[in-house]
């Protein structure tokens, strides 16, 4: 197949994401939306399997069946009153998701500056999305106690940990043969970024948490994009990742606070924050 | 000049995503964020061709493991969102019925 059939089916497909994403803002049209949306994804994964980039079919059949299986189950097992918890969780599916192909596209002949930049973006957002999401469910559904903790120096401790992944992906592009060793300290440290930035925040604020992690799987997804030179990554990936954080945005406002308030509440009244 | 195009591509995007959800009722603040959140899923094509391109034996594994996550997130994500949103639907022609 060639690349402008591939294109045009990724064009469809980005066609029908934007539409579906447009009628779920309205509740008389939402559900048709969602199918819309969900058409948009089983073209683009079908095109993608039949296109000639790949050419070993088996370990894909394989992990998607038994992710198809996984998630159709926790969908239709969860309790209404559970969902937001399952959607941080599926989020957090999806985050690992795109840390995994920015790190297996390390393994690639392609070693630009460019590629491994984006590579190091999408392995932190992915990673941030990853353990902030499973923090988030694990306030929601009480697993830990669903208040603030926060302790002495926690923001100096993240600063830390943001430096520290800047220097390693500074070195590892310009010194790529350093890539291999580093790029563990880079996951585990965009891990533990995501922990340290969700833990302080109280069990009431995470559906606005898990929106703006919503958001930043997005991201991650459009960083993956880059990274492997696909456009339908980049065009759904930073649509959601845009339109989360309007959502994000929005529900801030209903509840008449700011994003920044909500996300550092925890800083500022230690000992208000429930 | 590639990286470039991306990066139309991308700012062009992300303005279309923040003016689609400019107005939306509170009740459909969770379906959309679920909605959204399984879109975001996209990175399973990302992970197929990790998997499939045949480029070693890591680029596999990961890229296999990778179509598992990004697949539970695409399927329970639809799924979820069309739980939610049907239940609206139920109480929408509750009402309807009762008028």
């Amino acid at each position: 197949m060639s690349l402008e059939v591939l294109g045009g089916v990724y064009i469809l497909a980005a066609i029908l994401f934007v539409f579906g994403l447009k009628l779920m803002s309205s509740p008389a049209t939402a559900v048709r939306g969602n199918l819309l949306s969900s058409v948009g994804m089983l073209i683009a994964v079908v095109i993608t399997l039949l296109s000639k980039e790949i050419i070993d079919y088996r370990y894909i059949a394989g992990a998607a069946i038994l992710g198809a299986v996984v998630g159709a189950v926790a969908a239709r097992r969860v309790a209404m009153t559970g969902m937001p918890e399952m959607v941080a969780l599926f989020n957090g599916s999806g985050g690992i998701g795109s840390l995994l192909v920015g790190w297996a596209a390390l393994y690639s002949d392609d070693r630009s500056a460019f590629t491994l930049i984006t590579v190091m973006i999408s392995i932190l957002i992915g990673g941030v999305t990853f353990s902030g999401s499973l923090v988030a469910w694990a306030k929601l559904s009480e697993t830990i106690g669903s208040g603030a903790i926060t302790f002495g120096g926690q923001r100096l401790v993240n600063v830390l940990i943001l430096l520290a992944l800047v220097v390693c992906s500074v070195l590892i592009v310009f010194n790529p043969a350093l890539t291999f060793p580093l790029v563990f300290v880079v996951i585990a440290l965009s891990v533990l970024l995501g922990v340290m930035a969700v833990i302080p925040i109280g069990g009431a604020d995470m559906p606005v948490v898990i929106s703006l992690l919503n958001s930043y799987s997005g991201l991650a997804a459009c960083a993956a994009g880059f990274a492997i030179n696909n456009t339908i990554l980049i065009v759904a990936g930073s649509l959601v990742g845009a339109a989360g954080l309007i959502l994000t945005n929005i529900m801030c406002k209903a509840m008449n606070r700011s994003l920044s308030n909500v996300l550092f509440s925890g800083f500022a009244a230690p000992g208000k924050a429930t | 000049m590639e990286a470039v195009l991306l990066a139309f591509i991308l700012m062009l995007s992300v303005f279309l995503g923040f003016e689609l959800i400019a107005k939306v009722p509170a009740t459909l603040h969770t379906p959309l964020m679920s909605g959204a959140n399984a879109i975001s899923g996209i990175t399973v094509v990302g992970a197929i061709i990790a998997a499939g391109a045949d480029l070693g034996p890591w680029s596999t594994w990961l890229g296999a493991l990778a179509v598992f996550f990004a697949t539970v997130n695409v399927v329970g994500g639809y799924m979820v969102t069309d739980r939610m949103l049907s239940m609206f639907k139920k109480k929408d022609s509750d009402t309807r019925g009762d008028s």
